[in-house]
């Protein structure tokens, strides 16, 4: 238990007055606490709540802590959490090294931008791929650029929805053990929102497992 | 981006009510500013008090009924006509390979101004057209152009032709849009299924389910074509002209008391498209109480061959006519002496073209500045407007989307009239300013339109992730959005300068006739003039919103070249 947990205190999500989620957990430096349910159960709306764009049909509760900081009005982009989703979401615009340049904290001189994002293509073994269109990576190569992306942004947090149910069954299990030990490495808490079981077994954490609330069962 | 993610700033959070304040005052206070000099009140003409008068005057202009009741009728004709055949082609042959090919030959038919195409059609139709040079002498034995009256014909049928021609691809594109948003065409094969033609699957299953979406643009056809000047005079019948003609040449008329029955007029001309709306939507119950019996009764039209063909003929022959109509016009811009039924001209040259030129750079530039001012004010109210919508993730209400409309739905020429009194009033007089503005109204809603649904069906998760990466919202905006969206912008804006750069009525009584553009020194040649200068006016009116629909699909190619998933079709 230390300065950098996420801590979600009494979070309640409703909406239209019927309860949907209801949480309440601490996750410590390195720990991955994996999320499961249904779909449909709320998962997603719960990594909104938590990154800060909860969509107005929702009402929440209950406060987000991250580094012993209370960031629950705090703005998504001033929250320093990141996220990864089922889809790498690389930018199309871009070539690969301005997808991870505009990851780097704002502030940073011009080259070294550049030499941060070099570093950290490296480090998953795919560089020369600097100046490539994200378009015409293989989908390992985009899942990693992914997650040097988000990085080098570098984030006090992370949430992943569902990061891997995209990849081949061969590659899951690689980016997957990526993903963990790079967050580990970096001591950050992380919150793995999935439906299945093997993601949550190798994230090697605390389970809990969301219900669909009898309320929000269709009538 | 959505919820706690920062509230919009106050700019953004004003820009829907001020764009909807933009578009309707000046249509409110326009119909107003004819209102009280139809009833005699206009102090600044002499008008001191009310009275019926200016009415009287209006009644006692011969023809007045018939030019009233052919502007109802040639706008319910002109709009069941167009959407016929847009419904039945797409309902006959959508996922077809005609059908792509048609899809490409229809979308550049609605960058071509109504003016222009309207100069297409009557070159190729008139007595002395093409199509009359092409067939003499040899099938008709003409050997000078017959006597007959085709253009300016008294049933509106070649005016008819000319707003099918402009509006049907219009509509095409509108329900093509709407298409997407349905499950249209899983019914459509369910339907077929159980044995259904094409036909039958299409109007019994899907339509039901698109024409809501394409009402509004269906109305707003109505609306046009009940009150549009230009292409009317162009084509349209003379004796009497149809009602928003004979009220364009009352309000310049140098008699200022023939101001007071043109204002009476204006209302005349409201009454007129509101009897043509209430009309068609009188049919719209009439035709969903016949569907809920027709639909269920089992019939499947699987034979329906002969009308796909026909209703595939029909549309081949609209994009050949335009396509004929447009070379043609190319023709005659290069044609020396062209004696009838020569179906080529002996020599061309650049002659025509060469002695024009002088006279083509003021309107030209007009053209340009006025189109490109509108253009830009637009794109940028409507951007405020789709960023709140992004950033606070509501949608604005059906009701307030359709307030988009009513700068389409009025009949221009009712209230351009009293708006232009207001100016006047105001000491705004006939400035350039003024002159804008009233262009950024009419190209306001289809930029909207335009780019409101490529903006929101944007995956929201791009911004997410950004915003993940500590990007703020104008950040976002501008490396993200912005880039990612320039295609569809750039559409957009394509749209709105087309739709500036037709403008007829604005500019004519908004400019007070101080400014020129080609669609105005176009149409003024339009009686009388010589084909072969109407020729290059019309071409270079084309070519203008041409080059502004090549700039925008050319520009983001080039920007993106080496980016698979920033090409069309992707994401």
């Amino acid at each position: 238990m230390g300065e950098s947990d996420l801590i979600l205190k009494d979070v309640r999500i409703t909406r239209q007055g019927a309860p949907l989620i209801a949480l309440d957990c601490r996750i410590g430096p390195g720990e991955v606490v994996t999320v499961m349910g249904e779909s449909g159960v709320g998962k997603s709306t719960l990594l909104s709540f938590i990154a800060g764009f909860l969509p107005p049909a929702f009402e929440a509760e209950g406060r987000v802590l991250l580094a012993g900081r209370d960031i629950t009005a705090l703005p998504a982009h001033a929250r320093r959490i990141g996220l990864l989703f089922q889809d790498d979401l690389l930018f199309p615009h871009m070539s690969v090294i301005e997808n991870l340049m505009f990851a780097v904290p704002q502030g940073v001189k011009r080259a070294t931008r550049r030499d941060l994002a070099g570093k950290a293509l490296a480090d998953v073994a795919l560089d020369g791929l600097e100046d490539r269109d994200p378009a015409s990576l293989s989908g390992g190569q985009r899942a990693r650029v992914a997650l040097m992306r988000v990085l080098l942004s570098e984030p006090k947090a992370l949430l992943l929805d569902e990061p891997f149910s995209k990849l081949d069954a061969g590659l899951r299990d690689q980016i997957r053990r990526l993903v963990f030990a790079k967050a580990r490495e970096r001591r950050l808490p992380v919150l793995l929102v999935t439906h299945d079981a093997r993601d949550a077994e190798a994230a090697g954490g605390p389970i809990v497992t969301l219900q669909v609330s009898q309320t929000n069962l269709p009538k | 981006m959505t919820g706690q993610a920062g509230k919009p700033g106050l700019a953004l959070q004003l820009a829907p009510g001020l764009t909807v304040v933009l578009l309707i005052l000046p249509v409110v206070a326009g119909l107003s500013g004819a209102a009280l000099p139809a009833f005699g009140y206009l102090p600044v003409l002499g008008g001191e008090h009310f009275s019926l008068d200016p009415w009287r005057m209006l009644m006692a202009q011969p023809g007045i009924w018939r030019s009233a009741i052919f502007s109802y009728l040639t706008a319910l004709a002109a709009t069941a006509l167009s959407l016929g055949l847009v419904l039945g082609f797409i309902g006959a042959w959508s996922e077809t390979r005609l059908f792509a090919l048609m899809h490409r030959a229809l979308s550049p038919l609605l960058s071509v101004p109504h003016a222009a195409a309207a100069f297409a059609l009557a070159f190729l139709i008139a007595p002395s057209g093409w199509i009359m040079r092409l067939l003499s002498p040899w099938a008709t034995g003409f050997d000078r152009p017959p006597d007959i009256l085709i253009l300016h014909d008294p049933l509106g049928l070649s005016m008819i032709a000319g707003l099918v021609a402009k509006e049907a691809p219009f509509l095409f594109l509108m329900t093509l849009a709407a298409l997407p948003q349905t499950q249209v065409r899983r019914h459509m094969q369910v339907a077929a299924s159980f044995g259904y033609g094409r036909l039958a699957g299409f109007f019994k299953v899907a339509l039901p389910q698109i024409y809501p979406q394409i009402r509004l643009p269906v109305l707003a056809v109505i609306a046009y074509s009940s009150s549009v000047v230009d292409v009317a005079m162009i084509l349209g019948p003379t004796l009497p002209a149809p009602l928003a003609v004979q009220l364009t040449h009352w309000m310049r008329d140098p008699d200022l008391a023939m101001r007071f029955a043109a204002s009476a007029g204006a209302l005349l001309q409201v009454g007129v498209t509101a009897a043509a709306i209430l009309t068609w939507l009188a049919g719209e119950r009439l035709a969903r109480l016949l569907h809920q019996r027709w639909r269920v009764d089992g019939g499947r039209m699987a034979a329906d061959g002969a009308a796909r063909a026909g209703l595939a003929a029909a549309t081949l022959i609209l994009i050949a006519a335009m396509g004929l109509g447009l070379v043609g016009l190319v023709l005659w811009s290069v044609a020396g002496f062209w004696p009838f039924p020569a179906s080529l001209p002996p020599a061309v040259s650049l002659k025509t073209w060469a002695s024009a030129l002088p006279q083509l750079s003021g309107p030209t530039g007009t053209t340009l500045w006025l189109g490109l001012a509108a253009t830009l004010a637009a794109l940028v109210l409507t951007i405020a407007c789709l960023e709140r919508e992004v950033r606070t993730g509501r949608r604005p209400h059906r009701a307030a989307l359709g307030l988009i409309y009513v700068p389409l739905l009025v009949p221009q020429v009712a209230f351009l009239f009293g708006l232009q009194f207001l100016l006047i009033a105001m000491g705004l007089g006939t400035s350039g300013g003024a002159l804008a503005f009233t262009h950024f109204l009419f190209v306001l809603p289809y930029v909207f339109l335009s780019l409101g649904d490529p903006w929101r069906a944007w995956d929201p998760r791009y911004a997410q992730i950004a915003s993940g990466l500590g990007a703020g919202q104008w950040r976002i905006f501008w490396r993200v959005r912005l880039p990612m969206l320039l295609a569809p912008v750039l559409t957009a804006a394509a749209v709105g300068f087309a739709v500036s750069v037709g403008q007829y009525l604005p500019t004519l009584l908004i400019g007070g006739g101080r400014f020129a553009t080609l669609t105005t020194e176009a149409v003024a040649l339009a009686s009388g003039g010589s084909r072969r200068i109407i020729a290059v006016y019309a071409l270079l009116q084309m070519a203008l919103p041409l080059a502004g629909f090549v700039l925008a699909t050319t520009l983001p190619a080039m920007l993106f070249r080496n980016r698979r998933d920033m090409r069309p079709g992707h994401g």
